[in-house]
Parts: structure tokens; C-alpha cells; sequence
């Protein structure tokens, strides 16, 4: 089948006051339609980079240097802006991670979601609110009527996230970048909103990319999974791969610190040190720093993107070390 | 919301009261009277207090502030002149037009200034168009407005001869409407510049700050022209801390009149102020300081509810305000 997206040695750079960065170097992935995509790594790793990049929202300060990307058959980059605008929140949607602050307060829900429709679906203010209210009740609100005509403060975390979905999907788009969704919201709500989510975009057949550091969600949501850090894929696999065998000793550290429920003596395990600040200068792997397995070799060079088993990609030079070691 | 206007409306009475009192112990500090405005020096005695006594001078200051009360609150009147024998409210109604007028548009324009070149200012921050507009902000803050209108008379009226330096219509004639304008114009640029000057500054900082927030880049992901996602989605929110500034700047012209209205002329309350402090006029000064507190807090009033308008979360606290 053909990929809805096809990106190609994405690199991404900021202007800041102290010359260029480079948040997203040289990333390349595939999405197909309907295909769950989870984008893992912590802070700073260029996940959120990479969705904007993907959104052409990168602000005044960025700017995609190289690559390219294709979507549903056509290279955004030879799109204009106006054209852009038309692709956005039909096309492709995007969530963001606060649901407090990502609605605009001085318009009700309603406004905002006909907005949102009338953007892209030529119809008249009341089809497009009858539209608007039928989503809300999809995403489960109750008493949709008289959301439609409350102010975003009214609304709870939970609740605002859903009337962030409602407007997203509204316009049934071929891909959803979802920016750690549930990071904002209550552990009770986070399942919640990851199942509705899931749920309503295997109705439309929408494709998900999801952003996120919690790799439980990303066990239960994904098909495959990409492990980013500092702006580089590290690891791409599908999920159930990941979790059985891990070809990155940035992966390895990931799950040994999801906290373990079995024995409560054991203590929290963290990789150490941070993402080098610097790290677009460095000569040798970019985890080497934190990499208990790093030789001199990963110091001098940097290990490049390979696939070492069919479906799997790691950046590691150590990586048969880690197969021996299951 | 309506049941706050009134509770409002009636705070307003004590604080209106409490500044006549404030008002009359300050002019009666101040040294000098109106008679010694109105009658020769070289009059004997007995004749001034003659004067006195007609004009009610002579008797204790609690006294004549509660027959100043009296006659406000029993007969809605607020005496006539000690200097000029005209009724007070007369005075006031007769200078109010011109100084609405030139404040008004004053006002208007320098909104219609501050607004767009502060929104501009915003989002091209750090250009050089940004500097040139703060700059000119600065300009229009710093330049006294007694400096600025000496210097357009200067120029226009006394050199290059092209507008008038005072008054509001020529001397003689009734006045037509491009006569008005005219004399406007030099008091307007005076205004406009100081109006502006402030307000580039409230906008740009405001609009900034709604930049960077995070419900524009929704906007954006909906698909919103970048044009709408500012004007839109980032004004209605600017709108909020710009509108309270508004209900400032009429208490600030209002007092800025005083200045402006001497300089050129204009024939409106502040001008009155002046002469009526220079002259003693108690009673008229009385009625102006009435009138200056009312117009301060009636552009309080008016800024809270113009607030609930542009900002539903105050709507919401006004109306469960006004249940208990």
C-alpha cells in the first residue's frame, strides 16, 4: 500500500541568540494510512520539532533546512502558504499537550468549532453548528447544546482536550499529530481520552502520530515506533519489537525506568546526564555521554541509521552486543 | 449585570461627596478670596466686609459648605459665580461642546493610530518599521504637551503663517465647520501625540504577549489565515488590558485640557479651571471639581462594563455577582 506520509532527511534549525540550532537532523519515516505512529524520546529530543515541521508551524525563529515531505502524493514543500492553511485542520489536524490554554478564551466552543468547519467545508452557520454539536456528542460531552454556547474556562482539562479532538477531527483528516495529549490531564482521563481518540480515528481511518514519553501509551496505542534523541531517530521498529528487543541502549534505558509494579524494593532506574546541550557539534554518537556501552569508536564517529533486522533500525555500533545480551 | 451597575451607581455617591469635601478644605487653604479679586485694594474695610457678607463669605466653612450641599442635593443647584454672577451650570454646559469635541476626537484618533501601529509593532517586533514606531511612542510620551504646542505655534502660526494659534473660530465670524477644523488642528497634534505615544506602548506589549500563546497556534492548526489568527484570535484577547487603559486616558485629557485649552485658546472646561483658580471662583471651581469627579469615575464604570464585554470570564463573576 502507499504511505499517506513519506518524510525524507528532515532537518529542522532555530535562530537563537546564540547562533543556529539544529532540533531535527536528518529524521525520514513513513506513516501509511490509518497506521498508528508513536514518536518517543524525552525533552529536547525533537519530537514536537518534527511534528510542527510536518505542520509548517514553525514560527518566525524556524525553518526546515533539508528534506522533504511527502503527503497523500504531494511534496508540501512546492505547497504555498495559502494552500498550506486549506491543508491544515482538514488534511492533517493537530493536538496539542495543554488542553488549558490551547482554546482560545474569549470565543464560546461552538465559535470555535464552526470555525474550524466553515474553514474548510462550504456550508452556512447552521448546518456547520448542527455539525459542531453532533462531534462534541462523538467525543463524548454530555449536554453538547449547551457546550456549544460556554467559554473554554467552564470547562475542565478532560473535557477541553475532547472539544481539542471534536475540532481536530471534525473535518475527518487523513492525519492526526497528537503532541503528548494526555500529559496535561489526570491519569484517570488519560486512558479515557487515549481510547476515544483511537477509537474515533479508526472510524474515519485516520492516520495518528503520536508524540509522547510515556511508553505505556505507547504499548497500548502504536503499531510502530519511532525513538528520537537529540533531533536524530535512534531506533525504529514496530511496537511489539520495542518492547521485546531493543536495539539502542537509549531504548534499553527508556523502559528499564518505567517504574515496576512487582518488586517493591527495586529502585527507580534513570539513565543519567541529560541531552548534551551542544549536541549538533558533537563528532561521536550523540548518546555516548549516558551510554554504558560506548568505546572509543562511538566517541570519534558517529554510528549511522541501520537497518539491522528486516523492519528494525537502530544508530548503534553496539547493537549486536545488545541482541546477545536477551 | 444590571444590578451591578446600580451597586456601582451607588458607591459613587459617598465617593462624590467625600471629594467635594476634600475639594472646598484644599481651595479654602489656598490663600486669597474672590473679593480681593473683585474690589480695589484702597476700598475701606466695612465695604469689603460688606462684599463678604453678600457673598456668604463670612460665615464658618462647615456652614458654607453645607449651604453649598443644601442647594446641590434640595434645588440641583450649583450657585452662580462669585466673579462673573452667571449660574455655575450654565458656565459648565456652555464650555462642555469644545472640550468633548477636542477630546473626543483627540481620543478616537490616537486610538486609531495606537492601535494598528501597536499590532503592527508587535508581530514585526525588532524590525526596523518597530524601532522607527517606538521610538515615535517615546517621543510622544516624553515631549511635555506645553513644549509641543509652543513649538507648533512657532512653526505654523508664527513662521510658516498657515494655522491659527488659538481660539475656535475667527474673531467676528459664526464659525463654519472647516473654520473649526482648522483651529483644530495644531491642539489636536498636541493631544493625538501624547494619546498615541502611551498607547503604541499598551498595545505592543499586550499583543506580544498574546503572541506567544498557545490558543494562536491552535488557531493556526485550524487552518485560520495568518491575517485573522492575529486581528482575530489575538485581538479579541489584546482587547482585554487595552480596554482599561482606555477608561484611563479620559480622566488623563480631561485633566491634560487644563494645559492644551490655556495654550490655544480653546474656549472649554480647562480653560474655565484656570481662570476660575486664578480668580477664586469658589462656587465655579466647586461645580468643575463635581463635574471632573464625576466624569473619573462614570469612565471607571464604563471601563468595567466595556471589560465584561470584551472578556466572558468577568461576565460570568459580574453575573453571579449580582445574584447574592
Amino acid at each position: 500500500m502507499k504511505s499517506l506520509l513519506n518524510v525524507k532527511g528532515l532537518t529542522t534549525a532555530f535562530e537563537t541568540e546564540n547562533g543556529k540550532v539544529i532540533s531535527v537532523d536528518d529524521v525520514s519515516f513513513t506513516l501509511k494510512y490509518g497506521e498508528t505512529l508513536a514518536l518517543v524520546g524525552e525533552s529536547g529530543s525533537g519530537k514536537s520539532v518534527t511534528a510542527l515541521s510536518l505542520m509548517r508551524l514553525l514560527g518566525k525563529r524556524g525553518k526546515i533546512e533539508r528534506g522533504d515531505i511527502q503527503f497523500d502524493g504531494a511534496s508540501l514543500q512546492t505547497v504555498s502558504e495559502a494552500q498550506m492553511q486549506k491543508l491544515r485542520g482538514d488534511e492533517l489536524s493537530m493536538i496539542f499537550q495543554e488542553p488549558m490554554t490551547a482554546l482560545n478564551p474569549v470565543f464560546t466552543i461552538g465559535h470555535q468549532l464552526v470555525e474550524a468547519i466553515r474553514l474548510h467545508v462550504n456550508i452556512d452557520k447552521k448546518e456547520a453548528k448542527t455539525l459542531a454539536q453532533n462531534m462534541l456528542d462523538k467525543v463524548g460531552i454530555p449536554n453538547a447544546a449547551r457546550v456549544m454556547k460556554q467559554f473554554p474556562f467552564s470547562l475542565s482539562g478532560g473535557m477541553r482536550q475532547r472539544v481539542m479532538i471534536a475540532m481536530a477531527l471534525v473535518c475527518e483528516p487523513k492525519l492526526l499529530i497528537a503532541d503528548e495529549p494526555t500529559t496535561a490531564l489526570d491519569v484517570t482521563v488519560q486512558a479515557q481520552i487515549m481510547r476515544l481518540m483511537n477509537q474515533l480515528c479508526e472510524e474515519m481511518g485516520t492516520a495518528i502520530l503520536l508524540i509522547t514519553h510515556d511508553l505505556g501509551v505507547v504499548a497500548e496505542m502504536a503499531d510502530r515506533v519511532i525513538v528520537m534523541y537529540a533531533g536524530q531517530i535512534v531506533e525504529e521498529t514496530d511496537v511489539f519489537t520495542l518492547f521485546r528487543e531493543p536495539l539502542h541502549p537509549y531504548t534499553q534505558g527508556l523502559l528499564a525506568s518505567i517504574p515496576s509494579m512487582d518488586f517493591d524494593d527495586k529502585e527507580l532506574t534513570a539513565i543519567n546526564g541529560a541531552i548534551p546541550a551542544n549536541y549538533q557539534h558533537l563528532q561521536g554518537c550523540r548518546f555516548a555521554n549516558r551510554c554504558p556501552l560506548a568505546t572509543e569508536a562511538c566517541r570519534t564517529s558517529q554510528p549511522p541509521l541501520v537497518e539491522v533486522v528486516p523492519g528494525h533500525k537502530t544508530r548503534c555500533f553496539e547493537w549486536q552486543q545488545l541482541q546477545r545480551g536477551e | 449585570m444590571i444590578g451591578y451597575i446600580v451597586r456601582r451607581l451607588l458607591i459613587a455617591v459617598p465617593v462624590l461627596f467625600g471629594v467635594t469635601v476634600i475639594n472646598f478644605l484644599i481651595m479654602r487653604m489656598a490663600p486669597g478670596n474672590p473679593v480681593d479679586m473683585l474690589v480695589s485694594p484702597k476700598l475701606p474695610d466695612a465695604a469689603r466686609e460688606a462684599k463678604m457678607i453678600e457673598l456668604g463669605l463670612h460665615e464658618p466653612i462647615y456652614i458654607q459648605y453645607w449651604n453649598w450641599l443644601k442647594n446641590l442635593v434640595v434645588h440641583q443647584d450649583l450657585g452662580y459665580s462669585m466673579i462673573t454672577y452667571e449660574p455655575v451650570t450654565t458656565m459648565i454646559w456652555d464650555r462642555m461642546g469644545p472640550t468633548v469635541l477636542l477630546m473626543g476626537v483627540a481620543l478616537i484618533l490616537g486610538l486609531c493610530i495606537a492601535i494598528p501601529v501597536g499590532i503592527y509593532s508587535a508581530t514585526k517586533q525588532y524590525s526596523k518599521l518597530d524601532y522607527v514606531f517606538v521610538t515615535g511612542s517615546f517621543l510622544g510620551i516624553s515631549i511635555p504637551n506645553f513644549f509641543l504646542a509652543l513649538l507648533l505655534v512657532y512653526v505654523f502660526s508664527i513662521q510658516l503663517n498657515w494655522l491659527p494659534s488659538g481660539g475656535m473660530k475667527e474673531l467676528g465670524s459664526s464659525g463654519s465647520v472647516t473654520t473649526l477644523i482648522i483651529h483644530m488642528i495644531l491642539p489636536l497634534i498636541v493631544l493625538v501625540a501624547s494619546v498615541a505615544g502611551r498607547n503604541i506602548r499598551y498595545v505592543r506589549s499586550s499583543m506580544l504577549e498574546i503572541l506567544g500563546q498557545d490558543y494562536l497556534r491552535t488557531a493556526r492548526a485550524k487552518g485560520v489565515k495568518e491575517f485573522f489568527v492575529v486581528n482575530k484570535h489575538g485581538m479579541r484577547n489584546a482587547l482585554i488590558p487595552i480596554v482599561t487603559i482606555i477608561g484611563l486616558e479620559i480622566p488623563i485629557l480631561f485633566g491634560g485640557a487644563v494645559v492644551v485649552e490655556q495654550i490655544f485658546s480653546w474656549p472649554g472646561i480647562g480653560q474655565l479651571t484656570l481662570s476660575s483658580i486664578m480668580n477664586r471662583d469658589y462656587s465655579t471651581l466647586m461645580g468643575l471639581n463635581l463635574v471632573a469627579a464625576f466624569v473619573v469615575i462614570a469612565a471607571n464604570i464604563v471601563t468595567d462594563i466595556a471589560y465584561a464585554f470584551v472578556d466572558p470570564r468577568i461576565r460570568k463573576s459580574y453575573v453571579g455577582g449580582s445574584k447574592r
